[in-house]
C-alpha cells in the first residue's frame, strides 16, 4: 500500500500537510454512500413513545431520578451519571413518563435492559437552558462536570463518557487531539452530513475540546471521498490552528487505533488506551455535541442517524431523539416492509442486526440499515478454511487470523492469545475477504468471551486461594500461641510446685538428683545423636546435617542442664554430713573428673574412628586422647586425695576394668558416699544409679569383649591359646555383668516395695492415677478449644478455670509418681 | 417479515473458494497449451483424466465420510490437484499411472487427512512422488521437444500400447546432469541450445509464467512465494556457474527448465500446505528453489520441485513457529507456538 496522497488530496487545495503513514491491510467494501448523503438532515419521527434506556453509553447505568407520572419538560434530567464512568440522561422532548422497566435494547443478543419510557405530550416545552457563552470563564473542573451533566457520550460508536475522556491526569499530556471524520464503514453518512451543514458549529466544540485537553495538534482525520465536507471544513477552520487531514479511503482507517497510525505514526501500546501515548481521539459528532452542550446549554437529546438501504423509500439522515424506536424511524423514511431482509444497528462491517424493530435509537445508534435480502443476502454456508492467508493480507492488527480461527475453532485459548487474539478490533475486514464465507469475527468474540470468563473465574480462584491460605496461617499463629501461653501457665505451675517442693525439708537433694537425672539424660540424648549424625555423614546421607545440627542443639542443652546442676549444687543447703564446703569441693571435682574422663572417651572413640578409616589426623587425635586421659588421671588422683582427707568417706577403690578406663568414679564415690548416708530412700537411689551404671558399662565391655572374640575366630589368625584367653575373660566379664544385674533387680524390687509400704500404692496404680488426670486434662484442652470460638465469655472463664484445675491435678499425679520413683531411685526410662 | 439475523460483517467481497481455484486452472491453460503443442496431446489427455478420476475419488471418500458430495465438489480443489498432476507427468504417461498418481492424491494424500485444508503435504505432489519413486521409467520418458507424435500415437500411448515410433529423449535437465562438465560436449546438445534454456522447455516455463502473472494480477497468489522460490533457484546458480560454467547451468537455464515456473507458481503457492505468514512464506519458498538446485546440481534425480515442496511442508509448521508478525501495538513478534 502506499502512502501517496491520493489523486483527489492532491487536487484539493490548501492540504498542508499529508498523512504519511499508512495502517498493514484493510479493505474496500462498495461505499453505498451516495444512497444517503445526497439531501439535508432532516428532523426524525415524532414517536408516541421514547424509549430511553438507562445504559446508552459506556460504563455504570445511570440512575432514575423521575418517578411515573411525572411530567418533564425538554432537555430535564432523567437519570444521573452514577460512578466515575457515566453519563446523565434527559428528555428529548416534553411529555410524562409512563414507565420505568426493562424493554429490549440495541444489543446484538436483542436482551433487555432497564428504561425509562417518556410519552412525548406534543409541545415540546424546554426546561430552562443555560448556555455558557464563554467556557473559558466556567473553568476546565466545571466545564467536565457540565459534560457530565449534559450527558454527552462518544456518538461514534463505543459511547464512551466524554466526560472521562477529558479528564485528564496531573502528569498527562496530549500531543495529539485527534477529531475523528473518517467514517469509513459503508452506508454510513451522519457525520458527512453533519460536517457540510454544521461546521461551524463542530469547530466551536473542537475548540472546547483543545481548551479542555490543551493539545500541542489538533487534527482532524478525513476521508478521501468527502470532498464536500473536507471543503466545508476547510472554510470553517481557516485562521485555527486545526489541521484537517484527508487521508486516503480505506476501511478501517476511521478504527481509533488506525487512525491514530495514519496521523501520527504511533501504536497504541497492546492492552493500553491512547492516551497513554499522547493521543486524544473524538468523533467528530461528540464535538458537535459538546459544542450544543456548553454554548446553547443543550444536553444530548438526538443525534443524526443515517437510515438508508433498500428498503426504505426516503433514505438520508435524520435528526433523531434519542428513545425513538427504530421501527418509528423507518416507517418515517418508508420502509417496504415486504422488502426488509435484514436490519442492521451500525454500519455493514461491524454493526448487529436487529430481530425486534422496537428497539430505540440510542446515543451510539449512527446508522439503521433497512437492506433487502438482495442487498445484504444471507451469509453463503461456511466452507473450508484453506489458509490462503486473504485474511492475514487485510488485518490492520497484523494478525494471523486464519491461524487465529484454528485456535478459537479448537478451544486452544492459550496459542489464541499468544497470536494476540486480544488485539484484535473485530472490525471484520477479514471476515469480509474469506472466500470460504467463514465468520470469522464471530469466532474471535466466542474465543476472547471464553478467555475473558477464564481470567475472571482465575482471578476468583486466586483471591479464594489467598483467603483460604491467610485464614490457615491465622489458625496456626493462634494455636501456637495458645499452645505457648500453655506452656508458660506449666512452667508457671511447675516452678510454684518446685518452689513449694524445695521448701520441704530435705527437698535439696531430691533438686539435685532431679538435676543430675536431667544432665545424663541431656547427655546420652546427645551422644545418641552424635553417633547418628556420625553414621550418617559416613554414609552420606541426606540428613546428615540436619542431624549434626540437632546434635549440636542436644549438647547445648545438656550444657544448660550442666551449669543448672553446678549452680543447684553451689546452691545446695548445707548437708548433714560434715564439712559442707568441702563436700561442695569435692562434688565439684567429682564432676570434674567425670567431664574429664567422658572427653577422654569421647577422644578415645574419635581416634579409633580415625584409625579405622585411616584418616591423616588419627594421630593427631590419639595424642590428644592421650592428654585427655592424664588430665582424667590427675583429676582422679586430686579426688581421691581429697576423700581420704575426708576421712570416714574414703573408701577402697574398686578395680578399674582391665581393657578401658571407662570406669566412672562417679559411680564408685556415689556408691561409697550411699553406705554413709542416713537417708535410706536417698542411699538406694544413689546406690541404684550405681549399680545401673556398673550394669551398664560390665555389659558394655562384655558386648565389646564378646564381638572381639567373634571377630578373631572369622580372621581365624590367633592361636589357639589366645582365644582360650579371650574367651576366659568374655566369660569373666559376662559374670561380672550378671552379678550387677542381679544387684540391681533385687534393689529394684525392694524399691517397689518401699513404694507400696511408703503411699499405700504400688508403682502400677500410681502410673494409672497419672494418665488418667493427663487425659482428663486433654480432654478438657480439646472442650475448651472446640468452644472457643463458639461459647460466650463465661463458659469461657468456667472451662479455663476447670482446666486449670485439672492441670494442677495432672501436675500432683505426676509428681506423686516421679518422687514415689526417684525417692527410690528406679529412674524411669 | 423474518429478519436475516447474522454476526458482522454483513457485507463480502463476493469471492469464493470455487471461484480462486476455478482461477488457478485457467491459470494453467497456457501451459497446458505449450505443453500439446510441443509434446502431443498426451498431456491434455492426461489433465482431462485426471479430473474424472479425481473427481470420481472425491465424490466416493466424501459420501464415505459422510459428507455433502456437491457441496464440497464445488470448491474445485480435487480439479485443481488433478490439473497440476496432470501437467506434471509426461505427455507420455499410459492412463493407469494416473490413475494411481490421483487416486493416491486425493485419497491418501487429501481425504484420509481430513479433507480440504486439513492435509499437510501438497497432495498433488504426494503422487507425483509416489509415481517417480514407483515407476521411475515411465515417469522419466519425455518426448523430444518439437517431435510431438501424432494425436493417434498420443491416444495410443495414452491407452498403454507402444506406438510403432519411439518418441521418447532426454530432457534438457537430464542431458545438462549426463554431460556437467564437459563443456565441448554440452554446446554439442541441440537440445540445450534454445534461447533462454532447452528449446520447447523454455516455452513451457515461459508459458506457466504467465499464468502465474495473471494470479498476481488477480490476486489469487501473493509475490512472495514464487518470487523467493526463484530467487532460491537462481542466486545459487548464478554463484555457482560464475565458478564454473561448464559444471554448473546458469540461472536461466534453472529458471526455464523442467518444473521451475508450475512449481513456483502453481505448486509452492498451495496455501494449505505453505507456511502462514508474509515471511514465512518467503523462508518456505526461498528454500524449495535452493532445496530445487541442490537436488538438481548435487542428487540424484534430474528435477526436484516434488521432493522440494514436500520436504518444506514438513517444515512449514516449524518455519511458523518463528515467522509470527508483529502484532499493532506490540514492540516485537511472538515466537514459538505456545506462550
Amino acid at each position: 500500500m502506499s502512502a501517496n496522497p491520493s489523486l483527489l488530496q492532491r487536487l484539493l487545495p490548501g492540504t498542508r500537510r499529508a498523512p504519511v503513514h499508512d495502517f498493514p491491510g484493510g479493505v474496500h467494501p462498495a461505499e453505498h454512500k451516495t444512497v444517503s448523503n445526497q439531501t439535508p438532515i432532516t428532523p426524525g419521527p415524532r414517536p408516541a413513545q421514547l424509549v430511553l434506556p438507562l445504559n446508552m453509553h459506556l460504563g455504570a447505568p445511570a440512575r432514575p431520578v423521575v418517578a411515573v407520572g411525572d411530567q418533564i419538560l425538554k432537555g430535564q434530567m432523567l437519570a444521573e451519571p452514577t460512578g466515575a464512568v457515566s453519563a446523565a440522561l434527559h428528555a428529548p422532548t416534553s411529555g410524562t413518563v409512563v414507565a420505568l422497566g426493562p424493554r429490549p435494547i440495541q444489543h446484538p443478543s436483542g436482551m433487555d435492559a432497564l428504561c425509562i419510557v417518556l410519552a412525548p405530550d406534543g409541545e415540546d416545552r424546554w426546561a430552562e437552558r443555560r448556555p455558557v457563552a464563554d467556557h473559558t470563564r466556567l473553568g476546565p473542573g466545571k466545564l467536565i462536570a457540565l459534560l457530565r451533566d449534559a450527558g454527552v457520550a462518544g456518538l461514534g460508536g463505543a459511547g464512551f463518557p466524554t466526560s472521562v475522556k477529558v479528564s485528564l491526569g496531573d502528569h498527562q499530556r496530549v500531543e495529539q487531539l485527534i477529531i475523528n471524520a473518517v467514517e469509513c464503514e459503508p452506508y454510513i453518512t451522519a457525520d458527512d452530513r453533519l460536517m457540510r451543514e454544521r461546521a461551524d458549529e463542530i469547530l466551536l466544540g473542537v475548540q472546547i475540546l483543545q481548551y479542555l485537553l490543551n493539545p500541542h495538534d489538533t487534527l482532524i482525520g478525513i476521508e478521501d471521498n468527502k470532498p464536500e465536507a473536507i471543503a466545508a471544513l476547510r472554510a470553517a477552520c481557516a485562521g485555527s490552528d486545526v489541521e484537517i487531514r484527508v487521508v486516503p479511503t480505506k476501511y478501517p482507517s476511521g478504527g481509533e487505533k488506525q487512525l491514530i497510525q495514519l496521523l501520527t505514526g504511533k501504536e497504541v501500546p497492546s492492552g493500553s488506551i491512547p492516551a497513554q501515548c499522547g493521543v486524544v481521539c473524538q468523533n467528530v459528532g461528540t464535538a458537535w455535541a459538546v459544542k450544543r452542550a456548553v454554548h446553547d446549554g443543550e444536553p444530548l437529546l438526538s443525534r443524526i442517524t443515517t437510515v438508508t438501504g433498500d428498503a426504505v423509500a426516503r433514505p438520508g439522515n435524520y435528526e433523531v431523539w434519542l428513545g425513538t424506536p427504530v421501527a418509528d424511524l423507518l416507517h418515517h423514511a418508508g420502509v417496504d416492509k415486504d422488502r426488509l431482509g435484514r436490519l442492521v444497528m451500525g454500519g455493514p462491517m461491524m454493526g448487529f442486526t436487529l430481530h425486534d424493530p422496537s428497539v430505540p435509537v440510542v446515543k451510539t445508534s449512527n446508522c439503521v440499515i433497512a437492506a433487502s435480502a438482495e442487498e445484504l443476502p444471507e451469509p453463503p454456508p461456511e466452507q473450508a478454511c484453506i489458509r490462503c492467508g486473504a485474511c492475514a493480507e487485510v488485518c490492520p492488527a497484523n494478525l494471523l487470523p486464519q491461524q487465529l480461527y484454528w485456535y478459537a475453532k479448537t478451544d486452544d485459548f492459550e496459542r489464541a492469545q499468544h497470536h494476540n487474539l486480544m488485539d484484535c478490533i473485530e472490525c471484520g475486514a477479514c471476515a469480509y475477504v474469506c472466500p470460504s464465507h467463514i465468520p470469522l469475527v464471530q469466532y474471535y468474540r466466542y474465543a476472547k468471551g471464553e478467555i475473558r470468563t477464564q481470567t475472571a473465574e482465575q482471578i476468583k480462584a486466586d483471591r479464594a486461594r489467598e483467603r483460604f491460605e491467610a485464614r490457615q496461617a491465622r489458625l496456626e499463629r493462634e494455636q501456637a500461641e495458645k499452645e505457648a501461653r500453655r506452656r508458660a501457665r506449666l512452667e508457671a505451675n511447675r516452678k510454684k510446685q518446685e518452689a513449694a517442693a524445695d521448701s520441704a525439708p530435705g527437698a535439696g537433694d531430691d533438686k539435685l538428683a532431679a538435676l543430675k537425672k536431667e544432665v545424663g539424660q541431656a547427655s546420652s540424648a546427645y551422644k545418641a545423636a552424635v553417633k547418628a549424625a556420625k553414621t550418617a555423614e559416613a554414609q552420606e546421607a541426606d540428613n546428615a546435617a540436619e542431624l549434626r545440627a540437632r546434635a549440636d542443639s542436644l549438647k547445648a542443652e545438656a550444657d544448660r542442664a550442666k551449669a543448672a546442676l553446678r549452680d543447684a549444687k553451689a546452691a545446695a543447703p548445707a548437708q548433714p554430713a560434715a564439712a559442707p564446703a568441702e563436700s561442695s569441693a569435692l562434688a565439684d571435682l567429682k564432676k570434674a573428673v567425670g567431664e574429664a574422663s567422658s572427653a577422654y572417651k569421647a577422644a578415645v572413640k574419635a581416634a579409633k574412628n580415625a584409625e579405622a578409616e585411616q584418616s591423616d589426623d588419627a594421630a593427631e587425635l590419639r595424642a590428644r586422647a592421650d592428654q585427655l586421659k592424664a588430665e582424667a588421671d590427675r583429676l582422679k588422683a586430686e579426688l581421691r586425695e581429697a576423700k581420704a582427707a575426708q576421712g570416714p568417706a574414703a573408701a577402697p577403690a574398686a578395680p578399674a576394668p582391665p581393657k578401658q578406663d571407662g570406669d566412672t568414679p562417679d559411680s564408685k564415690t556415689t556408691v561409697d558416699k550411699a553406705a554413709v548416708d542416713d537417708d535410706a530412700a536417698a542411699k538406694r537411689q544413689k546406690r541404684l544409679k550405681a549399680l545401673k551404671t556398673a550394669y551398664n558399662m560390665a555389659h558394655k565391655q562384655y558386648k565389646e569383649a564378646h564381638a572381639a572374640v567373634e571377630r578373631a575366630e572369622r580372621a581365624g589368625q590367633d592361636s589357639d591359646e589366645a582365644l582360650a584367653a579371650m574367651h576366659a575373660k568374655v566369660e569373666k566379664l559376662k559374670a561380672k555383668a550378671d552379678h550387677c544385674r542381679d544387684a540391681l533387680d533385687a534393689l529394684v524390687e525392694q524399691a517397689k516395695a518401699d513404694i507400696l509400704a511408703h503411699t499405700g500404692k504400688d508403682l502400677k496404680t500410681l502410673k494409672l492415677d497419672a494418665a488418667r488426670a493427663e487425659s482428663a486434662l486433654r480432654d478438657k484442652a480439646d472442650e475448651l478449644e472446640r468452644r472457643r470460638d463458639t461459647s460466650d465469655a463465661d463458659t469461657l472463664e468456667t472451662l479455663n478455670s476447670e482446666l486449670d484445675a485439672l492441670q494442677e491435678h495432672a501436675q500432683l499425679t505426676r509428681l506423686a509418681l516421679k518422687t514415689a520413683v526417684e525417692e527410690q531411685g528406679l529412674v524411669e526410662e | 417479515m423474518s429478519l436475516i439475523n447474522a454476526p458482522s460483517p454483513h457485507t463480502s467481497r463476493h469471492t469464493d473458494t470455487g471461484a480462486v481455484m476455478r482461477q488457478v486452472v485457467y491459470a494453467t491453460l497456457p501451459g497446458l497449451a505449450v505443453l500439446v503443442w510441443q509434446f502431443g496431446l498426451g498431456s491434455l489427455l492426461n489433465v482431462l483424466w485426471a479430473v474424472l478420476v479425481a473427481l470420481t475419488c472425491e465424490a466416493l471418500f466424501l459420501r464415505a465420510r459422510g459428507k455433502p458430495v456437491a457441496f464440497y465438489l464445488k470448491d474445485w480443489s480435487a480439479v485443481v490437484t488433478a490439473v497440476l498432476l496432470g501437467l506434471a507427468l509426461p505427455s507420455t504417461a499410459p492412463w493407469w499411472l494416473t490413475l494411481i498418481g490421483v487416486g493416491f492424491a486425493i485419497v491418501v494424500a487429501k481425504q484420509l487427512y481430513g479433507g480440504l485444508g486439513m492435509n499437510p503435504f501438497n497432495p498433488a505432489m504426494i503422487g507425483y512422488v509416489l509415481l517417480l519413486i514407483s515407476f521411475p521409467v515411465a515417469m522419466t520418458q519425455w518426448v523430444a521437444p518439437g517431435d510431438a507424435p501424432a494425436p493417434a500415437d498420443s491416444l495410443a500411448l495414452f491407452l498403454g500400447q507402444t506406438p510403432a515410433d519411439a518418441f521418447t529423449g532426454a530432457t534438457p535437465l537430464d542431458t545438462f546432469r549426463t554431460w556437467a562438465g564437459d563443456a565441448e560436449a554440452l554446446a554439442g546438445r541441440d537440445i540445450l541450445a534454445g534461447r533462454l534454456a532447452g528449446p520447447g522447455w523454455e516455452a513451457v516455463n515461459l508459458a506457466f509464467l504467465l499464468g502465474g502473472l495473471y494470479l498476481l494480477a488477480r490476486r489469487i497468489i501473493t509475490w512472495q512465494i514464487p518470487v523467493a522460490f526463484l530467487a532460491g533457484l537462481a542466486l545459487p546458480a548464478l554463484i555457482a556457474h560464475q565458478v564454473d560454467a561448464a559444471r554448473f547451468a546458469g540461472p536461466l537455464f534453472h529458471l526455464f527448465s523442467g518444473g521451475a515456473m508450475l512449481g513456483a507458481f502453481f505448486i509452492a503457492t498451495d496455501p494449505v500446505s505453505a507456511a502462514t505468514s508474509r515471511l514465512g512464506r518467503f523462508i518456505y519458498a526461498l528454500l524449495i528453489g535452493l532445496l530445487i538446485w541442490v537436488i538438481r546440481t548435487f542428487g540424484g534425480y534430474p528435477d526436484a520441485v516434488a521432493f522440494a515442496v514436500l520436504l518444506l511442508n514438513l517444515a512449514a509448521p516449524f518455519i511458523d513457529y518463528y515467522t509470527q508478525p508483529r502484532a499493532y501495538g506490540h514492540r516485537k513478534a511472538n515466537k514459538g507456538a505456545n506462550p
